[in-house]
């Protein structure tokens, strides 16, 4: 098989960081490649160079033997490589059709709207893709979105096609989807980078994977040949078990009840109820109400009826200061929105929740927020610079932790934390679900809300969700096969 | 396909986005007609196209400025410093000249280019050094302003070439030459952002920078064309209005600013950039020009519009609100 794309002894330096230092890929043609790292490893920084959106200090990039073209010439790119990036490149206040023409509305002149969309519907038709071209872009779904970035980054008729963490905004059956799709591109020829930190899609998807590690190629591999614990060693440069989740016997106290609750076109008539040392978890598709019902719980939301009762105390609803009072600690679903305040530091953000018993009338003592801060940072393993470095400034895996130390600051009795490994490395995925573990053994309840099953596996029970309602209460001990099944409504 | 069918509604009523505004400009065309028996002569009606032509153009720049995402506020200074850098140049020290006496026939284009240079300097600090849009302009009404009360000492030019007054004081075929013009550029503007795959690209780097770049539209050096453009339509409408009163005040077109945003954000177009239409900001003049109109005709004093206009602007984006049904940053 020969070699479609390569890149060879790539160096990029931005400032005082090797984002690149010496690395290498080669693909060859025709074969869906993984590409694996943890957070900073380079990723990112390969895709925009394999895209031409930026030059290598040192190294070059090849296609089909054939070196690169001049950066300034897009469309020579174009028609060599085509991307899904990670941050939607779609428009959403733009139709459709003019997101998939996107500066190429017409030759030359003025542009005909009504060929356009023409154009636009043949293009969609021809990859099958379901969408209105007349529709605002930022009406579709996150899916549909997804789609139309592919449709649009095939029609420039590139053969190679960079997927970067595709499947970090879908639910299960999108994912499924997306697979299928992938692999008929795979039949007809169509070359494929893939990025993702669920090692089980690379298992699922890919033939060969490339590791990169601080900047640097490890290794590349058949995906058949590479055992996932190697895989992961590999990674992480040591030995690390799969996340082995710990036993425990669940208290009698209820810390977590909820009752009756319903929210139109959420959840309906959810009963709910969890105890001091248990970890429920909640598990569905995107549209199963999981996530909002989490939110109700912690009082993002509120519910049309039934009621949230914290340690036995019922709480206002949509009210998260008195949720938080009665004992609750809480991960949000989406940490760059509601988790942390990027400008803010580290010791403000994990403090939030217990400024007012850091000093008096209103007044945050320095002192102690920082001997609080330490505490956490120590307790969690966060790299930074100090309870002063800007959270902003972190890689995604310690901005969760972050997150997790203003959730865990005022040792809750209830923790609910929605997705709390979303799109962070293996050794912080570890370190995140033991968090949610030891204060589970300190006392408290949790509730976890994921779409990851790995999460999912520290739960004593897990409660799964379809279409706004409960529809089995899976105790520990299942199989992914089973989970998926229930989630997906095939059994019931 | 059954995701055909549910959209198809919706999109049809976005076309009509750029029209809510009509109701309201036959609204207050007939409350207008009701109250006053002159507001609906010909006359009338010219006087208003006449007294917004000036200030249309400004909304004309501002709409592309922010459908492209950024933000200029210093346009109304260039409405009174380009036209009377450009009269110094050319008058004799003794009419408040700078003494170097270029030729008269010269002073439009002098103006226009003061204009583009203005836009050309905030576009080189905002997009080469990434420099906040706001505070750059907001610092270069001021400066602007001063480069106007600076050589004038706060006196204003009488002594004017009739090159500069022509514009806006002529009548073409009955109307003046100066509502010609406005209606003539925004109707290119309209076909240009409508049509052209150009105006297109200001839509695409207000909507999603990044998505911009990626689809190989060379986002800065439409930036600049977008404020130079500004920055020029600024001059041409302080030499319409120029004409218009036959001096430079030293006040021509400050506090302009704040009527410039009302109209273009009551019209339709979004202070978050990549929204909007530049019919969408005509209908916004219009209703602005309508009020105005009418509360002078009513009697109501100069003094206490600004209330009203003020009210405008929170009921236009309440509304707005409300039809959208998105919070509003």
């Amino acid at each position: 098989m020969s070699i479609h794309v390569e890149a060879r002894n790539v160096v990029k330096r931005f400032g005082p960081t090797t984002a690149l230092n010496g690395a290498e890929i080669a693909i060859a043609e025709g074969e869906t490649h993984a590409l694996v790292g943890r957070n900073g490893a380079g990723k990112s920084t390969l895709v925009s160079i394999l895209t031409g959106l930026q030059r290598p200090d040192a190294g070059e990039v090849r296609f089909s033997g054939e070196a690169a073209p001049a950066l300034a010439d897009r469309d020579a790119w174009r028609q060599r490589v085509a991307c899904v990036y990670q941050k939607s490149t779609i428009i959403p206040a733009l139709t459709v059709a003019e997101n998939l023409f996107l500066n190429r509305q017409s030759d030359k002149g003025r542009i005909n709207w009504r060929a356009l969309r023409a154009r636009a519907r043949e293009l969609l038709d021809t990859y099958e893709v379901d969408v209105d071209a007349q529709a605002l872009a930022g009406d579709l779904s996150v899916e549909q979105r997804q789609l139309v970035e592919i449709a649009r980054a095939l029609s420039f008729g590139a053969r190679f096609i960079i997927l970067d963490e595709p499947t970090a905004r879908l639910d299960g059956p999108a994912i499924e989807r997306l697979f299928a799709r992938m692999r008929s591109l795979r039949e007809q020829g169509v070359t494929m980078m893939y990025i993702s930190h669920h090692l089980d899609e690379v298992y699922q998807i890919c033939q060969t994977v490339t590791v990169f590690r601080d900047a640097r190629h490890v290794t590349t591999r058949a995906v058949a040949d590479l055992p996932h614990d190697e895989l992961v060693a590999a990674m992480t440069g040591e030995a690390t078990a799969a996340y082995e989740s710990r036993v425990r016997t669940p208290g009698d106290r209820l810390v977590l009840e909820g009752t009756g609750l319903t929210l139109a076109g959420r959840y309906t008539d959810v009963d709910l109820s969890v105890r001091s040392g248990e970890v429920v978890g909640l598990a569905g598709s995107a549209s199963s109400g999981k996530v909002g019902l989490a939110e109700t719980l912690v009082g993002l939301r509120r519910a049309d009826t039934g009621t949230v009762a914290v340690n036995g105390a019922r709480v206002r609803p949509g009210d998260v200061p008195a949720a938080m009072r009665a004992g609750l600690g809480f991960v949000p679903e989406d940490r760059h929105h509601e988790g942390f305040v990027p400008l803010l530091s580290v010791g403000e953000n994990a403090t939030f929740p217990i400024a007012r018993k850091l000093g008096r009338f209103g007044v945050v003592s320095p002192s102690r927020r920082r001997a609080k801060a330490e505490e956490m940072i120590e307790s969690l393993d966060i790299k930074t610079e100090g309870p002063d470095q800007p959270v902003g400034d972190l890689s995604g895996g310690n901005a969760q932790k972050v997150v997790f130390a203003r959730a865990l600051v005022d040792d809750p009795t209830v923790l609910v934390v929605i997705n709390p490994t979303a799109g962070v490395d293996v050794k912080a995925k570890q370190a995140l679900l033991g968090a949610v573990e030891d204060a589970v053994e300190r006392g408290a309840g949790a509730v976890v809300v994921s779409d990851e099953l790995d999460d999912l596996r520290i739960c004593d029970r897990v409660l799964v969700m379809f279409h706004g309602r409960v529809v089995k209460d899976v105790p520990r001990g299942w199989t992914d096969h089973e989970l998926v099944a229930v989630m997906e409504g095939i059994e019931d | 396909m059954t995701t055909l069918t549910a959209p198809a509604p919706r999109a049809r009523l976005a076309r009509f986005r750029d029209l809510t505004l009509v109701p309201v400009i036959v609204l207050l065309l007939v409350v207008g007609a009701f109250l006053d028996p002159t507001f609906l002569t010909a006359g009338n009606l010219t006087n208003v196209l006449q007294q917004q032509a000036a200030i249309s153009l400004l909304v004309l720049a501002e709409a592309m400025i922010l459908i492209a995402g950024k933000f200029d506020l210093s346009l109304e200074s260039t409405v009174g410093t380009a036209p009377a850098i450009a009269v110094m140049l050319v008058v004799p020290v003794t009419a408040g000249g700078l003494g170097i006496g270029l030729p008269g026939t010269l002073v439009i284009p002098l103006a226009l280019l003061v204009g583009a240079a203005i836009g050309a300097f905030n576009g080189f600090l905002i997009i080469r050094f990434q420099l906040s849009a706001f505070i750059v302009t907001l610092a270069m009404l001021i400066i602007v302003h001063g480069l106007l009360q600076g050589p004038t000492e706060g006196k204003t030019l009488f002594q004017l070439p009739d090159s500069i007054l022509y514009l806006g004081s002529a009548m073409w075929l009955g109307l003046p030459a100066a509502v010609w013009i406005a209606g003539l550029l925004f109707a290119a503007g309209i076909f240009g952002l409508g049509y052209l795959r150009l105006g297109r690209a200001l839509y695409a780097i207000g909507g999603n920078l990044d998505a911009a770049r990626a689809a190989g539209i060379r986002v800065d050096r439409v930036l600049y064309g977008v404020f130079i453009l500004g920055g020029t339509l600024a001059a041409l409408a302080g030499i319409l209005e120029t004409g218009r009163l036959g001096a430079i005040g030293n006040n021509q077109g400050v506090g302009w600013i704040f009527m410039v945003f009302a109209a273009a954000v009551i019209g339709g177009v979004s202070m978050d950039g990549g929204k909007g239409t530049i019919l969408g900001a005509l209908t916004g003049v219009l209703v602005i020009g309508l009020v105005q109109n009418i509360l002078t005709l009513i009697g109501v004093s100069g003094f206490w519009q600004p209330v009203i206009y003020g009210s405008i602007i929170l009921v236009a984006l309440m509304i707005s609100r409300i039809a959208g049904g998105k919070a509003q940053d």
